[in-house]
């Protein structure tokens, strides 16, 4: 039973994620006075993808062409083990949070040997800007997440919302701290302004999308849901571990019901604040984005010391 | 039985150095057969037909490497033996001096480190008759080559064994001394010859510094055997003077910055398979020393060298892969990246030794498994990448990546084995080189069970650099297989490549890309099988691991952290494939082959790729501080007063800080001071006399 | 005792102690003298916010005054009278480069670090649960010499001295619940006086050496070189 909802969470987290773009897409249109798309464009985008005939470019090996399958099984696994309604699924138990990103990592991996693969400029530009960004988020993002570990004494994220959960609401200065961190990295990993613009048609500019740009028809598709679910996963993350009130904490029905409303009201919530910083700020340039991370850095090395030295059990003598 | 089986190992290893020895074809083995068989005449013919037949080179090179890989086995079984059965076997052998016999023994820790020599050797033996083939020819004698591997793989494994300081200290020379033969086995290019000499002498310096040490704890315990220096009763001082010298020791041996510099010098000029086993191995036995030295003969544990070693062990991590991302060099990449994860090695046994000396004992053991787990990987995958590289040299003769490219259509089997190295090295999941990443992070997040705040504060920050580490780690080895193998080739060389024809040569790699593969999936059952060494060393062992089950890694408990690599797998092939069944099959649109995007100006050459150097440029960039580059410029222009460049020609050399800083003053140091000391030699014969007189003067005044 | 069983109001007061020590990072690490007296302000708002929480909950009417001369002064006065100075001497586009930016951070992490081994003892002797927020107090006071060491131009030195001040005006709040009324007033006044004479002394070096670099001051040595 326990099994069968896991799996049901998981199919609804992939399912959502389109819509979550497209909630994300209409909002900035709205921002910015523009007539904005239907909230179901993604799916319509993902649909005419897949119908199409895929194109392979010469140079290509199959790397090339498994690339897409991995990237979206490895998220789609992420996915799996990130508690989205509710806490204390049997899947949250198979990784935790180091081998969530240890996954976001094997997905990388990929692209960007398929990006190399091709073996243009743009392939190994975008493939080179990609790790490098990647290798400066991943410290900070696991420095955050250590932060939250030694509050929560667990790497397990189920775990680690039960901790939240249980102790109530507590100011944490480590928790602003790694969430600001943590915020700032999901920003440089989804590809968004200002590291990277998604929306993109300039090859020169581009880090995400250099990497993909040969990739056409259902492998397009696979990578493009993917990224969509990263985003997700990211926003799940934040939502959940910063602000887990209202996730199911047993699976009954109404609070089953409970935990998608919340969880749809606070994606809803970081997809707005999410569009206001893109169009607030300017993409920055590439050489700018290290200061950009070492900042996320900073952030969570700071939480990891507040952690240490504001809250952790004093010993009296 | 274990013991047994061990010294069939170092028996055969021996005889494979003897065997190559004996080249059939030299005159005073002629003779010596005529002299034999003189009086069968019919039997000498047969054999002297034998040994003038073709294919006796490859039968003696197949002979030569059944006898090694016969001693991997047998250290395979050997390690795997004492490690199941936990009670050390304890033996004396009649050799050495007559008052001072050496004494052997074969325990869980001597295992699994015989376990960790075993598994690259047997790879080794079935790869090196195909890659040996090519020095047959050449100027070097196989003879010499045969001979020292094998009294390397022989001095390695007495190491192993070794229970008294002597015994030690004369295995390690051994590997030391032999190894160095190896690396100046293509002695014809100066560079060559500088990189030997350089490994010879701090590999000297390192035994002095180890030798050193075991004389701080022979001083206090009166033996020379182990069981003699555990008994010695050492002051915090004493103990931290024999911890020091020890760490340098082995240090050195080991690779660790800023003792490493002889590493990519060395390894690369080596040939492949013998990289291979002295990265994969050799590095090992210093760690073992090492472990074997702290956990085992100090009888104390002091929280100072735990940080001290966590220190130096992070630096090395995050310098050693910062410099292996610059190299151009693939084999020097792969040395570079050997300091890492020897950088991460100590990471793990600085946690443990914190943890044990703050008496937490099973965070210690866990830290002291992560450790232990990452030397087996390591020299998995390690190894394999090196067989890689040589296999990419043997058929190329390339070893630059500049040039590489295109290889996956080139040889796709060999570049299959490669990917799975790449991919364990950079500690991606669900490879092995992920689980021992993964319990290493899972120790440094226990850092909240130690009281010191400065110690807590330390050990996550320390943490992190293994994250910078091992994100680098996959940025570097992206490199590496995106370069060489994917893309378009960059040089002829390299776009007439075939497939390695030697079978061997791809069984050597593949069996241990099958061992990363089962490592990384079914890692509680060997993590389970160090219950007996982590008891011998902290007395203690991971009781919770598999709390959840054979399928499930519970390092401290099931709510604190849990990994099932299997299910991982299961669920990662299950969506893959539906994906696959869903899109592929169902639609069968079959993709059409078409030109790449080239902004509509047609022809993209190999040439406009992006390089090794340009796709870790802006890593060279953002971590400028810790390089010294030097870059070059070079333009050509034409045109009226030269505005107009033709040719641009780009190059740039990323050169060790710690050389420049450290051994360059060193070497002035020591230059300068023989200089000095030089001074007595005036050439004038009446000083000499002068000395001689002064000398006799002093003694007559000393024995009075 | 762990931040859990505290009351919100502790726990209010330490994460303002957290983002205080942010804002003393975020100053190490700003190269535009703008920015810098904008963070600077941001940093004597945070102060005055947690004064007037001390003040709220345990009922010290004197510390909404020292809250609010310090929201005046530290939030609004000063930064003015800085940013004024920076724009009627041209120095708002200018960059103070940092030779070392990363070395610099780690300084500033490894002091942090270090502010929490010094503070240990009297934490530990005391029963007052924000007692924690003085290791945070003292790295904010080394942070700002480390501002004043590792900048050129003069401007930046006030900002880093100012905000010792505010360290130490901080550690004053959360370990005594302020000091009485008349130092306080006078530390402000002193404060503000400091910034009139800085402002004067700014025109003066100018005048004499043409820039704001301290470095140039050198010139001004008497010995022969």
């Amino acid at each position: 039973m326990d099994w069968i909802l896991a799996i049901l969470e998981t199919l609804l987290f992939i399912g959502a994620a389109p819509l979550l773009a497209g909630w994300t897409k209409r909002v900035k249109c709205r921002l910015q006075n523009r007539k904005p798309p239907s909230l179901l464009q993604p799916y319509r985008d993902l649909l005419k993808l897949y119908r199409k005939q895929p194109i392979l470019p010469h140079p290509a090996s199959w790397i090339f062409r498994a690339a897409p399958y991995v990237v979206f099984a490895a998220t789609v696994l992420t996915a799996a083990f990130v508690p989205l309604v509710a806490v204390n699924l049997p899947t949250a138990k198979i990784a935790d949070v180091i081998v969530l990103v240890g996954f976001f990592a094997l997905a990388r991996t990929f692209l960007v040997l398929a990006g190399m693969d091709i073996g243009t400029a743009f392939g190994g530009m975008g493939s080179s800007r990609e790790m490098t960004i990647a290798s400066l988020a991943e410290p900070a993002m696991l420095m955050a997440v250590f932060t939250l570990a030694m509050s929560a004494h667990t790497t397990n994220l189920s775990q680690a919302m039960n901790y939240v959960l249980d102790t109530g609401l507590v100011l944490r200065p480590s928790f602003v701290f790694a969430l600001g961190g943590l915020m700032l990295v999901a920003v440089a990993e989804t590809g968004r302004i200002p590291v990277d613009n998604p929306a993109t048609h300039l090859e020169l500019t581009m880090i995400h999308e250099a990497m993909i740009l040969e990739y056409s028809g259902r492998w397009l598709a696979l990578i493009e849901w993917a990224s969509q679910i990263k985003l997700m996963l990211y926003g799940v993350l934040i939502a959940n571990i910063f602000f887990p009130w209202g996730i199911a904490r047993d699976f009954s029905p109404e609070s089953i019901g409970i935990g998608v409303g919340m969880i749809a009201l606070k994606l809803a919530l970081l997809a707005i604040l999410l569009v206001l910083s893109e169009t607030a700020f300017a993409k920055m340039r590439i050489f700018r984005v290290q200061e950009y991370l070492s900042f996320a850095y900073l952030l969570s090395v700071l939480g990891l010391l507040s952690h240490i030295i504001l809250e952790a059990a004093r010993v009296h003598h | 039985m274990s013991l047994f089986l061990a010294y069939l190992a170092v028996l055969a290893a021996l005889l494979s150095a003897v065997t190559a020895a004996i080249d059939g074809r030299s005159p005073w083995i002629d003779a010596f057969i005529a002299k034999g068989l003189g009086r069968w005449p019919q039997q000498l013919a047969r054999v002297r037909h034998s040994l003038a037949a073709e294919d006796y080179a490859a039968r003696h090179r197949q002979l030569l490497f059944t006898l090694l890989g016969g001693s991997g086995i047998a250290a395979l079984l050997a390690g795997i033996g004492a490690l199941a059965s936990g009670a050390p076997l304890v033996d004396t052998l009649p050799f050495g001096l007559p008052w001072l016999s050496w004494h052997t023994r074969l325990d869980p820790l001597s295992g699994f480190f015989l376990c960790v020599l075993g598994l690259p050797l047997i790879a080794v033996a079935l790869y090196g008759p195909g890659y040996v083939r090519e020095f047959e020819h050449g100027k070097h004698s196989l003879t010499t080559l045969g001979l020292t591997t094998g009294m390397f793989v022989a001095g390695m494994e007495l190491v192993l064994l070794a229970d008294d300081a002597l015994l030690f200290m004369i295995a390690w020379e051994l590997m030391s001394v032999a190894s160095y033969f190896l690396v100046a086995f293509q002695h014809e290019h100066a560079a060559n010859r500088r990189a030997a000499f350089l490994y010879l002498l701090m590999a000297e310096v390192g035994a002095i510094a180890i030798i050193l040490a075991y004389g701080v704890l022979a001083g206090f315990g009166g033996g020379l055997t182990f069981d003699a220096l555990r008994c010695a009763a050492l002051s915090p001082l004493w103990a931290s003077i024999a911890f020091v010298l020890a760490l340098t020791g082995f240090g050195m041996k080991a690779g660790l910055v800023p003792l490493h510099a002889w590493l990519p010098e060395a390894h690369p000029v080596a040939p492949s398979h013998i990289s291979a086993l002295m990265s994969g191995v050799m590095l090992k036995i210093a760690v073992y020393g090492f472990i074997r030295f702290a956990f085992d003969l100090l009888d104390q544990i002091l929280w100072q060298w735990g940080i001290l070693v966590l220190v130096i062990g992070s630096a090395s991590a995050v310098l050693g892969i910062l410099y292996a991302l610059q190299q151009q060099n693939l084999k020097r990449l792969l040395a570079y990246s050997s300091v890492e994860n020897i950088g991460i090695v100590f990471t793990a046994l600085g946690l443990s030794l914190i943890f044990l000396s703050n008496g937490d004992t099973a965070l210690g053991t866990l830290g002291l498994v992560g450790g232990l787990l990452h030397c087996l990987n390591h020299a998995l995958f390690k190894s394999l990448l090196f067989l890689g590289a040589g296999a990419i040299l043997h058929q190329t003769h390339e070893q630059s990546l500049e040039n590489m490219g295109g290889l996956i259509h080139r040889m796709p089997k060999l570049a299959n084995v490669f990917l799975v190295g790449t991919l364990s090295i950079a500690a991606l999941p669900p490879l092995n080189g992920f689980v021992s990443e993964w319990l290493i992070f899972q120790t440094a997040l226990q850092a909240g069970s130690i009281q010191s705040g400065v110690l807590r504060s330390l050990i996550p920050t320390a943490s992190a650099v293994l994250a910078l580490t091992s994100a680098l780690a996959a940025t570097c080895f992206v490199k590496v297989y995106g370069v060489a193998f994917l893309g378009l080739p960059r040089s002829g060389h390299i776009a007439h490549a075939k497939e390695v024809g030697h079978r061997g040569m791809l069984a050597g790699p593949a069996l241990l890309a099958a061992c990363c593969v089962l490592i990384g999936i079914l890692p509680a059952p060997l993590i389970n099988s160090l219950g007996n060494l982590t008891h011998q060393l902290t007395g203690a062992d991971l009781g919770n691991i598999s709390t959840l089950g054979w399928l499930w890694l519970t390092p401290v408990a099931p709510e604190v952290a849990s990994y099932a690599p299997a299910l991982v797998v299961i669920g990662i092939l299950a969506v893959g494939w539906l994906c696959y069944h869903l899109l592929y099959r169902r639609t069968g649109l079959e993709p059409r082959r078409a030109e790449p995007w080239d902004c509509g100006f047609g022809g993209l050459p190999a040439r406009m790729q992006y390089t090794s150097g340009a796709f870790s440029m802006p890593i060279r960039r953002i971590f400028q501080p810790a390089f010294e580059v030097q870059e070059t410029l070079e333009e050509t222009r034409e045109g009226p007063a030269g505005t107009r460049v033709t040719v641009l020609r780009y190059r740039f050399q990323v050169l060790d800080k710690a050389w420049l800083g450290l051994y360059e003053p060193a070497g002035r140091g020591v230059l300068h001071l023989a200089r000095w000391v030089g001074r007595l030699q005036t050439g004038n014969i009446r000083t000499y006399l002068g000395y001689s007189f002064f000398t006799l003067i002093f003694l007559l005044w000393v024995i009075s | 005792m762990s931040i859990t069983d505290l009351d919100l109001y502790s726990q209010a007061i330490l994460l303002l102690a957290g983002l205080i020590a942010l804002t003393s990072f975020l100053m190490l690490g700003q190269s535009r003298l703008v920015r810098l007296v904008f963070i600077f302000a941001v940093q004597g708002c945070l102060l005055a916010g947690a004064t007037a929480m001390a003040a709220g909950v345990l009922n010290y009417p004197h510390l909404y005054i020292s809250a609010g001369l310090s929201l005046l002064l530290k939030g609004i006065v000063i930064p003015l009278l800085l940013h004024r100075l920076i724009h009627r001497m041209g120095l708002h586009r200018e960059m103070d480069t940092i030779d070392h930016p990363a070395r610099l951070m780690m300084g500033g992490t490894a002091l942090v670090v270090f502010s929490y081994y010094v503070s240990l003892p009297i934490v530990q002797h005391s029963t007052l649960v924000t007692l924690n927020a003085i290791a945070v107090s003292l790295a904010v006071v080394l942070l700002g010499m480390l501002l004043m060491i590792s900048r050129r131009q003069a401007v930046a030195h006030v900002v880093g001295f100012m905000s010792i001040e505010n360290g130490l005006f901080f550690a004053a709040v959360v370990s005594t619940y302020g000091m009485p009324m008349v130092v306080e007033l006078g530390v402000a006044f002193d404060v503000l006086v400091a910034a009139v004479v800085f402002g004067v002394f700014f025109f003066q070096i100018r005048a004499s050496i043409d820039s704001l670099n301290v470095d140039r001051l050198s010139k001004l040595t008497e010995v022969e070189r």
